[in-house]
């Protein structure tokens, strides 16, 4: 027994901000002290709070430091493992009572409104130890499927669940396996796409990297339902601690028989092999994720055939999202009706978002189906920092909209959001504040298609650049009002034309911001301004005189000589040598420079 | 596009016999689709995979230069030009770009002297725009090797820059 477990966040988040470092020497420190018998070091998968990263929590007090740095190992050693005082300077400031008592994390604004099912055993289990997600009911639910139910009641008890794909179309995840399963064929196949592309989410890598075992077991069992002895998860090479934290839960899963051949003693032959993605948005989509896996180029196919029909390597094949599998061995073991009975009608259960941009609260939140976009971002997300104006949330990555703020109140699911023109997406939430230019968001998102289209469909291909210049002539400050309707022309015509959902999905940031937005495209095709201030062909650098103290600073400094005036008096800028690299406003040392 | 440097191929006998081995492990599986992991394998001998590194590729597995060429060029994880010895990755994810990730990525640009994708003349540093890299917490971030910086503002490229020169 421990008198003490210290829990250090070891996914990338924190990673990158030298949690292992920090780890390995708490490892060390609690070994020169001989307490390695007493006080437990380990490492989980993400807390979600990934804006105050690095994250630790000391239980049996559930302390939790926030952006510990390795010079503060030795304090919470010395003072709150030897010496039972806790390292108050340390802790996430709403873990603190105004008494200065230590409130749970779960009554803190961030965690009191979310619902854990998928991200359950993120920062509470080492992800590297099998018999940890054992102890948490883990295989328990394979167990109960492959000894108690026949394949057909798998189906039968998923799909009164309501769960839908979290892979952003939202397809019944029971439908598909039926179609799979109802497939003639003797070798079929269970795949699992972890290939998150969509800038900005984050959230299957934190289950891959928090709770593996959790996927493996829901392939299992979707291999069980549609009669599958062979699985893939095909996932990002640009996330090598989900890369190497599967590998580790596949060997054990192995060793412990959990997969392989006989499973639970049932006949039930099930194996799992990853396959690394090498860099290719397209292949998120499920033809050409399968195409990508066969070894080729990852174009996409034509549908029909269907996957569960004619799928990978040609034979029926189920493909569902990291997030989808992980509420699945839930599901089986706490029934269709619990799952049921949260979210809303037609979109059950909880949706991981990752939260990004212009917010407090970065990181990963899980919440109930039907929770309103204003309880997640001022709720959740403690709102824009620095006293901004929110002006916009972007759902759905470069396939979604924008959804402005007037529409703040709507309750998030399927289709509400495809209702006010925007996706689920995976679930990256991007939130936007004044400072951002809807027509440059556009144009970014725009920018990530034209590079990411595999260059099969016409439509897409040349239509997403075309529409690209088309937005760059917007931000240029050259386009007409015509253009504009020319615009929206071409958006419709991509999404008919084209085979797969990246070329169908493409020209949605266009449609949405020209949709809620439109009065900002107008001001620069009108006025030639960018309300924003960031399209930089169209700002206007200007000096405060009453500022400036004329220390000649920027003039010094600009590159192309642009700043005239004498020392002591106040510069003026010549617009026609301006390049506007902002280098002027940058050193200013008074605020006297302003965008205009 | 990735500027055309002229560095004549200079791999080793070693490594062509890594490359060789690996490929024969691959094909010991016996599994359907090896052509990435093995474009992955030679990419993690050679640094990037020029003609030649192709050519062994397609010979072994049994297939046209061709098609080892066009699958090479469909993902952006595969070079066939090499990289720095210090590569540097600016996130161009959404939650980067909208803190201001696309400054810091123009200022390593005129720093450097080069274009994303490209490698300064003495091969020391190259300069690609990623994608997501799932730390947006830390946004914007640019990695250098390794190494993870967040919160980078503009002015401190130079700085950052200077730490490995």
């Amino acid at each position: 027994m421990f008198r003490s477990h210290i829990l250090v966040c070891g996914g990338t988040g924190c990673t990158s901000g030298n949690s292992m470092k920090i780890y390995e020497a708490l490892v060390d420190r609690i070994k020169k002290e001989g307490l390695e018998n007493e006080v437990h070091v380990t490492k989980t998968g993400c807390f979600g709070l990934c804006a105050y990263g690095p994250i630790m929590i000391v239980y049996p007090e559930g302390a939790f430091y926030s952006q510990v740095k390795l010079e503060d190992v030795d304090e919470i050693v010395n003072e709150h493992i030897i010496k039972g005082r806790i390292v108050t300077r340390l802790l996430y400031k709403e873990t603190v009572g105004e008494d200065g008592s230590i409130k749970a994390l779960n009554d803190t604004n961030f965690y009191k409104k979310q619902h854990r099912v998928a991200l359950r055993n993120c920062g509470v289990i080492n992800p590297e130890k099998i018999e940890e997600y054992i102890a948490y009911d883990g295989y328990e639910a394979l167990g109960k499927v492959l000894t108690e139910m026949t394949p057909q009641d798998v189906i039968d008890v998923i799909s009164k669940s309501g769960l839908r794909g979290r892979g952003g179309a939202g397809f019944p995840t029971g439908r598909k396996w039926q179609f799979a399963k109802n497939s003639p064929g003797k070798k079929k196949y269970v795949c699992c796409n972890a290939d998150e592309g969509d800038p900005g989410a984050f959230m299957d890598r934190s289950i891959l990297e928090g709770d593996p075992h959790a996927v493996i077991e829901a392939m299992a069992i979707a291999a069980y339902a549609i009669g599958s002895d062979q699985g893939y998860i095909y996932v990002r090479a640009e996330y090598p601690i989900a890369v190497q934290r599967l590998t580790i839960a596949i060997k054990q899963a192995r060793e412990y028989g959990l997969l392989g051949k006989n499973i639970f003693n049932s006949g039930f032959n099930f194996d799992l092999d990853i396959r690394l993605g090498a860099g290719a948005f397209v292949c998120g989509e499920e033809t050409a994720l399968m195409t990508s896996i066969e070894g080729h180029r990852g174009e996409p196919r034509p549908r029909p055939p269907f996957p569960a029909v004619k799928g990978l390597f040609g034979k029926p094949t189920i493909l569902n999202n990291v997030e989808t599998y992980a509420n699945v061995p839930q599901i089986i073991l706490k029934g269709a009706d619990w799952f049921a009975s949260m979210g809303t009608e037609k979109s059950r259960g909880t949706k991981v978002f990752a939260l990004g941009g212009k917010i407090h609260n970065t990181g990963l939140v899980e919440i109930p189906m039907g929770t309103t976009m204003r309880e997640i971002i001022y709720d959740i997300g403690g709102g824009c920092p620095n006293g901004k104006k929110f002006k916009a949330a972007q759902t759905g990555g470069p396939s979604g909209g924008c959804i402005p703020a007037h529409l703040i109140d709507t309750p998030i699911d399927y289709d509400n959001l495809i209702k006010i023109g925007s996706m689920m997406g995976s679930g990256g939430l991007i939130v936007m504040d004044e400072d951002n230019c809807m027509v440059d968001i556009a144009k970014f998102f725009l920018e990530f298609t034209v590079d990411e289209s595999c260059g099969k469909c016409t439509a897409c291909r040349i239509g997403t650049k075309r529409l690209y210049e088309m937005l760059c002539k917007v931000t240029d400050g050259t386009a007409t009002m015509e253009d504009l309707d020319k615009m929206e022309e071409l958006c419709y015509y991509i999404k008919e034309n084209s085979l797969c959902g990246l070329g169908q999905t493409a020209p949605n940031p266009v449609l949405s911001t020209l949709h809620y937005f439109r009065d900002e495209y107008e001001a620069h095709v009108r006025d030639k301004r960018c309300p924003a201030g960031v399209c930089k062909k169209l700002l206007r650098y200007q000096i405060v005189a009453d500022k400036c103290k004329g220390c000649t600073l920027c003039a010094r400094n600009c590159p192309v000589g642009a700043i005239s005036g004498t020392v002591k008096e106040p510069h003026v800028i010549d617009p026609n040598k301006c390049i506007k690299c902002g280098v002027c406003m940058e050193k200013c040392k008074f605020g006297a420079i302003i965008k205009a | 596009m990735a500027k055309k440097i002229d560095v004549p191929f200079n791999g080793t006998k070693e490594q062509e016999e890594k490359l060789r081995a690996a490929l024969s492990d691959l094909k010991k599986r016996g599994d359907n689709g090896l052509m990435i992991a093995a474009l992955q394998k030679a990419q993690d001998i050679y640094g990037y995979l020029p003609e030649a590194v192709q050519q062994i590729i397609a010979d072994e597995l049994g297939v046209s230069l061709a098609e080892v060429y066009g699958v090479a060029t469909f993902y952006a994880q595969f070079s066939l030009y090499p990289k720095g010895q210090y590569k540097i990755g600016v996130c161009l994810g959404t939650a980067c770009y909208v803190k201001g990730s696309g400054d810091v990525y123009k200022k390593l640009c005129d720093t450097l002297k080069i274009e994303g994708g490209q490698c300064t003349d003495d091969l020391k540093f190259s300069l690609d725009a990623t994608r997501c890299i799932g730390c947006c917490g830390l946004a914007p971030v640019m990695t250098v090797n390794d190494d993870v910086y967040g919160k980078v503002t503009p002015d401190e490229i130079e700085g950052i820059l200077a730490k490995y020169n």
